[in-house]
């Protein structure tokens, strides 16, 4: 079996919340608590959840622009722990990333071409000037922009050209895998689809993986093999895609899912409502983090806090219910 | 593909009607910049007038500042002695005019070097986590004391010489900058296309010269020409008080100074450097202003 | 019957330094009482500027506006800013898309319901912060004697947005302008919030406008859906119709662009509009769409389309609507 691609195993990210005269921590905010999950090449491992789950969090660690609390990541066999900035410099070549907003990830200041650029530059792909130039008008073509794009400044286009040179530096060094964090949230119904299908395209032809973070369930289930649920920093399912949309077994999993509103007025949802808020990640609730929220949390649920156990082919769920239904 | 429109088949179309407003006329670029930045366009005609006067100086009828003629003193302003003569019989008019020549040359110096010292502390200020509050500490101890104090006393210990002045103003300006760019570098240091740098490998120094430092420019430069002006203000404070320029040295503060015993009987001494003072200053701020207005993206832009 | 808010040839026109930007050209629809009315777009559609001319929220100096807005036959175009006031919180409502920024932050959430019902309805304080606790509770607010003391950045979003939904509908407006109020919202969170739409709606009979881009919202609300591009309508049906029978190429365009949830396992291509929204601010010759429409003809180039109507309640901006 071959390793995968990118690894993280009980990933752990506290924040501390500073107050206080001095900045002493007084609290910590719990944003990834436990997190394992692995990433093969060519493949789309989806994260998905709400707000204060984690999974920005998770993408953040996993890129190396914030270093773990505890827990392991590696990366090609390579694990972050203890690396030289010029090793994580040899890791970034193959990982690279799309932001959420088109409109602040480029910096406005720079023209496209240096902007596409930069990577080419800092991982010396390409030698020379002019061939820079080269390399970054057959990165706009592909990705479907014209290459006279390269003069220009990132606010004369609009949202879905922005997101589409982002995806072009994210291609330019050649990476492996690529982390879009919410890289679709942002763009209209039409340009979602445009890009959505973009990254499809460059996905087939260039056997990228990529580690899809999205809110967006419907997205998610077009574009993932594997998907994974987070919940206040924590795993509560994760499996392939079909399996986990057909038969989803973790109750946040069913209430999620069900609450995606469909665009046909033809069916008639029946949902298990949750009740009450998202909890705080400061203060996430003992046993499973779950069980204030959940239609079928029983007493168990309050104080032990469930480990992910398969529950069936390519499926796994963190959930008491699992020994109940055997 | 199309579809062939069969011939003679009526297409119903909707009315095309005119937009209410009618465009505002195309003008040319000018008169756009004009008409949209007005603050600018005046402010640096003053402040581009004084730079004249004080460039052009030897041209424009004056004679040599440091020439005494005591048997002329105290006289009004006359068509010999345009501005009249102070207490030493030195021509007021030559006089200020050369010293539009000092303040303005503090005034900018001092904007150029606080500028770059305050950008230097800020940029490591911002960057580097665990100097930050050393440094700060230390920028919070210079803010509380008044700058002109700082300039008193650093001028109580040095000789009195524009250079002197010039140090002392910028050590005391300085701190402005420094907490403004910190500041600036702190929030722009959060922006997505920063992650987005260290993420196709650049390094921090790369971050705060090609992403940082550009983006940080504007309201850097709005608070340059405040310091201009603060300065500019300080050096006549502290050549009135006698801790500035030199006496042989012609500036609107010490003009200023050489007058005041005699102002309510001889107004002029007093009045005309003050008259100067104040259009540059007024100069410095309408720029300053002008350009903040411009390079702030949240202000309103109406057609 | 008459409707309750008839719109008649909107047009919202904006002088900006580039030129005059044609947020809203054209647009005529209604409501009727107690319904549903799901306005959907992308952005620069023109659906935001719709809902504040409504409202008469639109600085009128830098802007123009032009055609009919009748509330019970009243124009409120023409109406004075003072006669606006009484309507504005009173008879029409508004809901906005974020609502932690439409929300004052200092003022308590009790405050802030009470306010438009001492204002409009002359109740004396206690009355209005008995009427307003009366609201929290029916919007679902748990513990609403607390929560009527708390200022917003005590309450989550979805809290938030139920309180927002309480003070707009404080003095049983008979129309609620609903501008995006689930898309800041998490998806389980926003579930609960349109079934409380759904059941307020139920027992108080306002209309609502429903502004949003999201179908699977529009799908679960509204009885009747009006498209709009580029300032214009494009199509306008009952819920059911529009989804079975789009007419218009750009309605089928952004039907055909949304992920059908079931439909993964193929990983088949999304229906892309190739292209992107016109600018507002040059003159457009022929139909808006043209450019992007996979079936313009050389008519669609030259003129702009007249409304077509396809059936009762059916109607389509397009040379080809008629076409299947």
């Amino acid at each position: 079996m071959t390793a995968p691609l990118l690894g993280v195993r009980d990933l752990v990210k506290h924040y501390p919340v500073r107050n206080g005269l001095f900045g002493r921590a007084t609290e910590t905010v719990h944003a990834v608590d436990g997190v394992s999950f692995h990433v093969d090449a060519g493949e789309t491992l989806a994260i998905v959840g709400e707000s204060g789950c984690g999974k920005s969090t998770v993408g953040k660690v996993v890129l190396g622009l914030a270093p773990a609390t505890a827990g392991q990541v590696t990366f090609g066999g390579e694990s972050y722990a203890g690396l030289r900035p010029a090793d994580m410099k040899r890791i970034r070549r193959r990982l690279q990333v799309v932001f959420q907003d088109p409109f602040s990830s480029m910096n406005p200041r720079m023209r496209v071409r240096d902007i596409i650029a930069e990577p080419l530059e800092n991982f010396a792909v390409v030698d020379g000037r002019d061939a820079v130039t080269d390399r970054v008008r057959d990165l706009l073509v592909r990705v479907g922009l014209p290459a006279e794009a390269l003069n220009r400044y990132p606010h004369e286009f609009s949202g879905g050209q922005r997101q589409r040179i982002c995806i072009a530096r994210a291609l330019a060094p050649g990476a492996d895998l690529i982390v879009c964090d919410e890289a679709v949230s942002a763009l209209d119904v039409s340009v979602k689809a445009q890009i959505v299908n973009l990254l499809l395209d460059l996905q087939a032809e260039f056997g990228l993986a990529l580690l899809f973070i999205s809110h967006d369930i419907a997205v998610v289930e077009h574009m993932a093999h594997r998907v994974a649920v987070m919940y206040l920093g924590r795993i509560m399912e994760i499996g392939d895609r079909d399996a986990l949309f057909a038969r989803p077994r973790h109750p946040y999993t069913q209430a999620l899912l069900s609450a995606v509103p469909v665009a046909d007025p033809t069916v008639r949802r029946v949902r298990p409502m949750l009740t009450g808020d998202l909890p705080s990640p400061i203060d996430p609730p003992g046993g499973c983090r779950f069980h204030t929220r959940c239609p079928l949390a029983f007493d168990r649920c309050r104080v032990d806090e469930p480990v992910l156990r398969p529950v069936g082919p390519g499926q796994q769920m963190a959930c008491h219910l699992d020994q109940a239904d055997g | 593909m199309t579809v062939p429109a069969p011939d003679g088949e009526v297409f119903a179309v909707a009315p095309d009607l005119p937009p209410l407003i009618a465009a505002p006329p195309r003008r040319g670029p000018v008169a756009t910049f004009v008409r949209r930045h007005p603050t600018i366009v005046i402010g640096a005609a003053l402040l581009g007038l004084m730079a004249l006067v004080a460039i052009c100086a030897p041209l424009l009828g004056t004679g040599d500042p440091q020439a005494l003629a005591p048997a002329k003193r105290i006289r009004a302003p006359s068509a010999e002695f345009w501005f009249g003569t102070d207490s030493l019989g030195r021509d007021v008019y030559s006089r200020v005019i050369y010293g539009a020549r000092t303040s303005l040359l503090v005034g900018l110096v001092v904007a150029l070097a606080a500028t770059a010292a305050g950008v230097a502390v800020g940029l490591v200020s911002g960057f580097v986590r665990w100097l930050d509050p050393i440094l700060m500490r230390v920028i919070d101890g210079l803010m509380a004391i008044p700058s002109v104090l700082i300039a008193i006393a650093l001028l109580g210990i040095a000789r009195g010489s524009v250079v002197n002045v010039i140090i002392a103003i910028a050590l005391a300006e300085f701190p402005r900058v420094a907490r403004l760019v910190r500041g600036v570098v702190l929030s722009l240091r959060e922006q997505p296309y920063v992650d987005a740098a260290q993420a196709c490998g650049s390094g921090s120094g790369r971050i705060m010269w090609r992403h940082i430092l550009p983006n940080a420019l504007d309201p850097i430069i709005v608070q340059a020409t405040y310091i201009g002006a603060s300065a500019i203000i300080a050096e006549a404070v502290l050549s009135f008080i006698g801790v500035g320029t030199p006496p042989t040295v012609p500036s609107w503060g010490n003009i200023m100074a050489e007058g005041r015993a005699l102002w309510q009987v001889k107004p002029y001494i007093v009045f005309f450097p003050a008259v100067f003072l104040c259009i540059t200053v007024l100069g410095v701020n309408l720029l300053g202003d002008g350009l903040r207005d411009m390079l702030d993206p949240r202000v309103a832009k109406r057609a | 019957m008459a409707a309750l808010l008839e719109v008649e040839n909107l047009r919202t026109h904006f002088a900006t330094r580039n030129g005059v930007v044609r947020a809203v050209d054209g647009l005529s629809f209604h409501v009727d009482a107690g319904e549903t009315l799901a306005i959907v777009g992308e952005s620069g559609c023109g659906k935001s500027v719709t809902s504040l001319s409504i409202m008469g929220l639109v600085d009128q100096p830098p802007a123009r506006i032009a055609g009919q807005i009748r509330l019970d036959g009243r124009d409120l175009v023409a109406l004075p800013e003072a006669e606006m006031r009484h309507l504005r919180g009173n008879e029409i409502g508004m809901i906005f898309q974020e609502p932690m920024t439409s929300l004052n932050p200092l003022l308590t959430i009790g405050h802030q319901i009470a306010e438009p019902v001492m204002l409009h309805q002359g109740l004396d304080r206690a009355a209005a912060w008995a009427r307003a606790l009366d609201m929290l509770t029916l919007v679902g607010i748990p513990a609403p004697e607390r929560r009527l003391r708390d200022y917003p950045h005590q309450l989550s979003g979805g809290m938030r947005q139920r309180a927002m939904i309480a003070m707009a509908l404080a003095c049983n407006p008979k129309i609620l302008v609903a501008d995006e109020p689930t898309t800041a919202l998490d998806v389980t969170i926003q579930a609960q919030i349109i079934a409380l739409m759904r059941d307020l709606q139920q027992r108080t009979g306002s209309a609502i406008i429903l502004i949003t881009h999201d179908l699977g919202v529009v799908a679960e609300m509204a009885a009747r859906v009006v498209v709009m591009y580029a300032g214009r309508k494009v199509e306008e049906a009952d819920v059911a119709t529009i989804f079975a029978d789009p007419r218009h190429p750009y309605t089928r365009g952004l039907l055909g662009a949304v992920p059908r949830p079931g439909t993964g396992g193929a990983c088949h291509r999304l229906a892309e509009i190739p292209g992107s929204v016109p600018s507002l601010i040059k003159p457009l010759v022929g139909c808006a769409f043209a450019g992007r429409c996979d079936r313009a003809a050389d008519i669609c180039h030259r003129a702009a389309p007249a409304w077509r109507q396809i059936a009762p309640g059916h109607g389509a901006a397009c040379h080809f609507a008629g076409a299947a």
